[in-house]
Parts: structure tokens; sequence; C-alpha cells
């Protein structure tokens, strides 16, 4: 059975560092304050995959989870 | 001004770092990398009593810790000093703990959104290339005074809406807050009050005549009982962008051209593959990080299990954090294609830097049009480089021969 992998950014942590946007814009986007919320349901197409680890992995406050369902 | 004011003693020269470190030591402000590795490798966080008691945490957890507990840790002084004035000068939100520090910064995060400066790119590569005709016919220049020091300085001004031909104005005051005022509160208070009657005389003129600029934001912000804000807070947070968006990022992008210029590989890997530039920014920003915080400890707790006392500062080492081998591997190397790079070069927690969105497109398009320009340089023996002493750490003077290496 093929697994989804979906993004959550957890705002209690985000500070609106930015670099979940730098690296994978498709995946995220900024509200007026910049900080960032996942796009649509977090679903992360598998053309996108290496970047939703790459910004996760690149979050200083560690607030992007990665789920596999 | 009470005149019970605390003050240090003098002390000799550092010889055990552990328990007596001095970040003003001209060993710490010439290489300070390797006095954190040798700390790191005894202790999660040294001490002092210079500077009225610090705390040190070197490591990435100890750095942590203290950035996400605004309340053993407070902001309310942000600045080590030797002397401990009873008033202390507020700038919202820097200077502030929950729960006043949210609004005051809400208020200041919508312009520096990474679209809202993006608007201000072409005015900064345009700048850029200013600078950079004033002495590309020479055969050296001083890259910190004559190319780094302008652009974070025009820019900020352009935002703030004052001129940015009172640039050199702006350079001395932060110089005489943020270097001299560390051991000189004359100057620091004089400085402060200057800068003061200067943004009151912009204040006045937007009550005539309101504009759209940053010091307009804050005229017409209301708190949450439909009041504007204070003078002292307007003041405040004037001061604290001018200071906090020019001497920082002037260190960040003057100490990644001293890296280039010290090493050519990587400067003719940026030459050639310029879309690299932006991640090996975030590379500078993590070995070369320019700022340093600090806190003041409220109540008595522990940081990495080391007993933490009231009446101490902490100095809160980003820098530090950024070279701890437990969170980057080579972390004492410049690795310019970093993919994973966590660094904390601009904070962590509730008082991530407002300006890290203008200070990492600032530092991209200087070194994107300086290399278009200038793609050979290197240091100039004949002069030395002298790097910054003090909370923000960058080069001040930094000679370099063009068109060799």
């Amino acid at each position: 059975m093929p697994t989804t992998l979906k993004i959550h950014v957890d705002q209690d942590k985000c500070q609106g560092h930015a670099r979940c946007k730098a690296l994978a814009p498709e995946l995220f986007e900024l509200d007026t304050y910049g900080n960032a919320h996942e796009i649509g349901d977090g679903t992360v197409p598998d053309a996108l995959i290496d970047k939703a680890w790459l910004a996760k992995s690149n979050c200083p406050e560690n607030a992007i989870d990665i789920t596999e369902s | 001004m009470s005149d019970q004011a605390v003050s240090a003693p003098a002390h000799g020269p550092v010889i055990d770092w552990v328990n007596d470190f001095d970040h003003t030591d001209p060993r710490w402000t010439e290489n300070p990398y390797p006095i954190w590795d040798e700390l790191r490798a005894q202790c999660p966080v040294a001490h002092t009593e210079r500077f009225l008691g610090v705390y040190l945490p070197v490591t990435f957890e100890a750095v942590k810790e203290v950035a996400y507990d605004t309340e053993h840790f407070s902001s309310r002084r942000i600045i080590v000093r030797n002397v401990r004035p009873e008033v202390v000068q507020p700038a919202p939100p820097i200077t502030s703990d929950p729960p006043a520090h949210k609004p005051a910064k809400q208020l200041l995060l919508p312009p520096f959104t990474p679209d809202a400066v993006k608007k201000l790119e072409p005015r900064i590569r345009a700048i850029c290339n200013e600078l950079i005709d004033d002495f590309i016919e020479d055969e050296s220049c001083d890259a910190a005074a004559q190319y780094s020091k302008h652009i974070p300085v025009r820019a900020i001004a352009h935002m703030l809406g004052i001129p940015e031909s009172d640039s050199n104005q702006f350079i001395t005051w932060i110089h005489e807050i943020l270097e001299l005022g560390i051991k000189d509160d004359a100057t620091l208070m004089r400085a402060i009050q200057e800068m003061a009657v200067y943004f009151m005389g912009h204040i006045a003129r937007r009550k005539q005549h309101p504009t759209d600029d940053l010091i307009s934001t804050l005229m017409q912000a209301r708190d949450k009982n439909g009041e504007p804000l204070s003078d002292a807070h307007v003041l405040g947070s004037l001061r604290l962008l001018l200071i906090a968006g020019i001497d920082t990022t002037w260190s960040a992008i003057g100490a990644a051209l001293w890296h280039l210029a010290t090493t050519p590989a990587d400067r003719d890997r940026l030459v050639a593959e310029p879309d690299l530039i932006p991640t090996a920014v975030e590379e500078f920003l993590r070995a070369y990080s320019p700022v340093t915080m600090a806190r003041e400890v409220m109540k008595e707790t522990t940081i990495a299990g080391c007993p933490i006392k009231p009446g101490n500062m902490v100095l809160l080492s980003f820098p530090a954090a950024n070279r701890d081998p437990a969170v980057f591997p080579d972390a004492d190397k410049v690795v310019i294609d970093r993919r994973e790079n966590p660094h904390v070069a601009f904070g962590l927690g509730i008082h991530r830097c407002v300006g890290s969105n203008l200070a990492r497109m600032e530092m991209t398009v200087a070194i994107e049009e300086w290399l278009k320009r200038i793609p050979k340089f290197r240091l100039d023996v004949r002069a030395a480089v002298r790097w910054s002493e003090g909370t923000v750490r960058g080069p001040r003077a930094l000679p370099l021969r063009l068109g060799q290496g």
C-alpha cells in the first residue's frame, strides 16, 4: 500500500525564519507576519519529497512535522 | 540617572577561560572559535566575574535552553556591560518579555516579510553598484569601509524614510552605542540622546505630513486600548531598527567577503555557480554569525545541569551554538554547499530577528553584485584586517587587492 507523506507546521514553534519557504516554496505559504504553514492539507507529491525533508532539516525551531500514512 | 549604578572592578588578563572568560579580550576579538571549542570540550556553560558576573553557554542545547526560557532569562537587558544602571533603555520588542513582547513584535513583522523585502531589492542592487563604481578602477580598497558598511545603512534608512545621506551620522551613533558604549556610559547616553532628538524631528514632520514608511507605521500603531504607542516605545523601536539593521548585516557581508578573499576555491566556485550563493549565505551566517545577544538571570535555575544564579547576565552565544559539532558535522569547516543547516544566527524562539529576511536579501545581493564585477580579489597584505570588539562581530577594516588572486 503506497504511503502518503504529509507535512505540518507547528504554529506554536514557528518563528518565521522562512527557511521552509525558501527551500520548498511549492509546499509552504507565509502569512502577513511571515510565519509559515503547509499549503492545503500538507500532502507531499512524490516529486517534492526531497524538498519536504530538506525544509524540515533546515528549520532551526524544529517546527515541521512529517508523517507517513 | 541613578549614581548607584553598580560598576565592575578591574581585572588582569585571562588565564582560565572556563571561570574567568572575557569576550573583549584581544584573543577573542581576533579569533574566538578555538576558545569556544576548548570551552565546549570542558563544560557546557562557562562563567566570569568580569562585567558584574556573566555565564556563557557554548553548546547548541544550552543556548536553546536559555533562548526558550523567557521566565528565568529576561530580555530587559540584552547587552553585557561593565555597569548595570537601575534604569534600562527600552527598545521594544528586543527588550520586551512576554506578554508585552508579542504585540510589539507583530507591529514590525509585516514590513519585513520576504515579499515586502523583495520590493527593496532593485534599490539594493543599485546601491551595491554605485558603491563598486567608486573603487573598481583602483588596485585596492577597504571592502568594509567602502562597501559592506554602506549597504545596510542605506537600506534601513530607505525603509525608515530618513535620508540615505545621513548614513555617516548613523554609523557614528552605532559605533558609540555598540562598541564605545560598552565601557563608556557617558558616550552611550549622549549618542542615545542625540538619536532621540534626530527621530523626534522626523516624527514631528510626519504629524504634519504622514508617510508610508516605518516611522509612520510606528506612529500610526494603536495598542489594544486604541491608544498610540508612547514616545519612549516609538523612539526605542526606531533606535532598535537603526542599530539592529546596520552593524549586524554590515558584519555578515564583510565576513563573507573576507572568507571569499581568503578562500579562492570558494570564491571561484560562486563566480561559476551564482545559484549557489543563497546556500553559501546560510553557511556564512552559521560559521561567521555576527550577533551575540544577552539575557539577565531573574531567578535561580540550571542550564544544561549547571547552576545559574540571579544577578548575573548570560551571553547568549548563537555564534558558539552554530559551531557545535553535536549539531553540525564538520562544524569548524565552512562548507558553502552545506545542505542541512538549521543555524541560529538569527536567534531562536520568540526573539527571532525581525530583519532576517532583509539581512538575507542584502547579503545575497551584495555578494552577487560584487562577484559579477570583481570576480578576482584577495587580502591586501600591506594592511591588517581589523575585527570589531564586543557584541557584534565583523571586519571593520578589510583591505583587499582587486583583480588579483
